[in-house]
């Protein structure tokens, strides 16, 4: 995914001379092409997020759109209150960027996993928070930001995820990649979306779930409502916290229609490191999907 | 102002209005009745909790109207109580420290970019300079030649909750700063003179960021409230109000 987010940014900032790459010392192999195109766009800020952060306002006042980039957590929980004051009050266009979407860095450690960052950000104001689940969806949600820039937040994975489906329109509501059936749905937001599609493979034609993918968690728009009110159960598939994330906004709207089962990441942290697949085999998500759908059925 | 809304932090606002005066007397280039004429130059409070000084500067140069003065820390004000960008003349929000020096950074790159020759001033509080955030700054505007940018510390030697050299020591501060590759200038920030000489020939060396370390009195002008700490937090009495006015006044002339 962040190849494609790269790849989108040069096509975007070809077009649009507002595009500015800041970076936290992050993004070997990656961010190379862009600071060769567009020298005078990209800077490294060296590793000091909130001076990174701070300095992306700044640049943003003057009129650039100033996307930050770098890994899980570093350019949000260390510059939070530079995102909500410096940014998000201020309303000005800086994008915040962040790769390694929940445990997508899942041997580097606790440090490096995002699975609270949903919440977190969906909090402060006139910002827009995307999720995206594979590259295409990534590539559209750059192509938006660069029309409308704004505070934002974008969470993207890592490497070599597949793209998992063609639907597009990234505004018009969640995005229905699987038909299944009418009264229970899996929604899903980032690249753990691949569980649900292969969990609705694994179903027989007239007990599959449709499938739904999320990748604009805020603002939540009356199209979550209109697309999703008619299912009677709805799991909310998630690679973060219960707290705060997707299941929880789903909550929030759907107040009245749906009844939503949370299949998320345990808030125990488990002492041991692994690829995102293990760790994603550790938290039980797939055990955990069975299991609700199951008992809903 | 600071006493109609039983307010805080007239302490840190007396010790930089003569920076602010020389500041708004000619050295920044701004126009009033176009406050975001694209050619001015950038000034931004760190220290917002002082904001108190800086709005009636802006209101004594006709950003605003002098009477809205009054409804500072008012029920539906803009004049809040920590510096607003809602308010004409003013860069950017502040009221949390260690703010603004990164935001003027990237101004100042933002002008380097573009080819701009506006400046950025940020004015700073000592305290405020215990905040990370700021060294991270202070590292990285030399790093990027932003010599379009300049960084005024007013030295007052107290914070929140005792002077500077108890709580955490900066001297020796121009030495840091000169280590950190600034150019640094140290003046008697109340001696308008020294100020505006100080100002008058940017930046103080070719390449490298500009850092005035101006030395003042916390509650300047008032002699019950100078180096007391008391008022970073006390409101003036009717009385004292009266007493300070009368007293600045004298000072004035």
């Amino acid at each position: 995914m962040r190849t494609a987010f790269i790849q989108e940014l040069i096509l975007q900032a070809r077009k649009n001379p507002k595009i500015f790459l800041v970076v936290g010392d992050l993004g070997f192999s990656v961010v190379e092409p862009f600071a060769k195109e567009f020298p005078d766009r990209f800077l490294n800020a060296g590793v000091a997020e909130q001076n990174m952060t701070g300095v992306a306002a700044g640049l943003a006042s003057e009129g650039f759109h100033v996307f930050t980039y770098s890994i899980a957590n570093f350019p949000i929980l260390r510059c939070l209150e530079q995102v909500r004051n410096d940014v998000c009050y201020h309303n000005l266009p800086v994008t915040v960027v962040s790769v390694g979407a929940g445990m997508a860095y899942g041997n580097l450690g606790y440090s490096h996993h995002a699975v609270q960052d949903l919440a977190i950000m969906r909090t402060l104001p006139n910002i827009t928070v995307f999720s995206p689940a594979d590259p295409g969806e990534t590539r559209e949600c750059v192509q938006w930001l660069s029309l409308n820039p704004r505070p934002s937040y974008l969470r993207i994975g890592k490497a070599g995820e597949p793209d998992l489906h063609g639907v597009r329109g990234i505004f018009d509501g969640p995005l229905r990649v699987c038909e299944g059936r009418p009264d229970v749905a899996i929604v899903a937001t980032g690249s753990v979306l691949k569980l649900a599609i292969d969990f609705a493979s694994t179903q027989a034609p007239e007990k599959r779930p449709s499938v739904f993918s999320m990748p604009l968690i805020k603002p939540l728009q009356k199209e979550i409502k209109s697309t999703l009110q008619g299912f009677q159960r709805i799991i909310a598939l998630e690679e973060h916290v219960s707290e705060g994330g997707l299941f929880a906004a789903l909550c929030e709207i759907l107040t009245n229609s749906s009844i939503i089962h949370s299949c998320s990441i345990p808030e125990k942290i488990k002492n041991e490191v692994g690829s995102q697949d293990y760790l994603r085999n550790q938290a039980k998500l797939k055990e955990m999907l069975n299991r609700i759908y199951k008992l809903i059925s | 102002m600071v006493a109609r809304a039983n307010a805080s932090h007239i302490g840190g606002a007396l010790s930089m209005a003569d920076l602010l005066a020389v500041l708004y007397s000619g050295v920044l280039n701004i126009r009033p009745q176009d406050p975001y004429w694209n050619s001015r130059d950038r000034f931004i409070l760190s220290k917002g909790h002082s904001c108190t000084s800086l709005y009636a500067t802006l209101a004594l140069k006709n950003f605003f109207q002098i009477q809205q003065l009054e409804s500072y820390g008012k029920d539906g004000s803009q004049l809040m109580s920590h510096i607003s960008h809602h308010v004409p003349g003013v860069e950017f929000s502040t009221g949390s420290l260690g703010h603004g020096l990164p935001f003027g950074c990237g101004k100042a790159l933002a002008a380097k970019r573009t080819g701009a020759d506006w400046r950025t001033f940020v004015m700073l509080s000592d305290g405020e300079l215990d905040e990370g955030s700021n060294w991270e700054a202070i590292l990285f505007a030399p790093q990027h030649k932003l010599d379009n940018l300049v960084a005024i510390v007013d030295y007052n030697k107290i914070q929140s909750l005792g002077s500077v050299a108890d709580v955490m020591e900066l001297d020796p501060l121009a030495d840091k700063f000169r280590a950190f590759r600034w150019g640094v200038k140290e003046i008697d920030g109340h001696d308008h003179d020294a100020i505006h000489e100080a100002l008058a020939t940017l930046p103080f060396q070719v390449g490298k960021p500009s850092c005035l370390i101006a030395h003042t009195i916390k509650g300047k002008g008032v002699d019950f409230m100078e180096n007391k700490l008391q008022w970073h937090y006390s409101s003036p009495k009717p009385d004292q109000l009266a007493e300070a006015l009368r007293q600045i006044e004298m000072g004035g002339k």
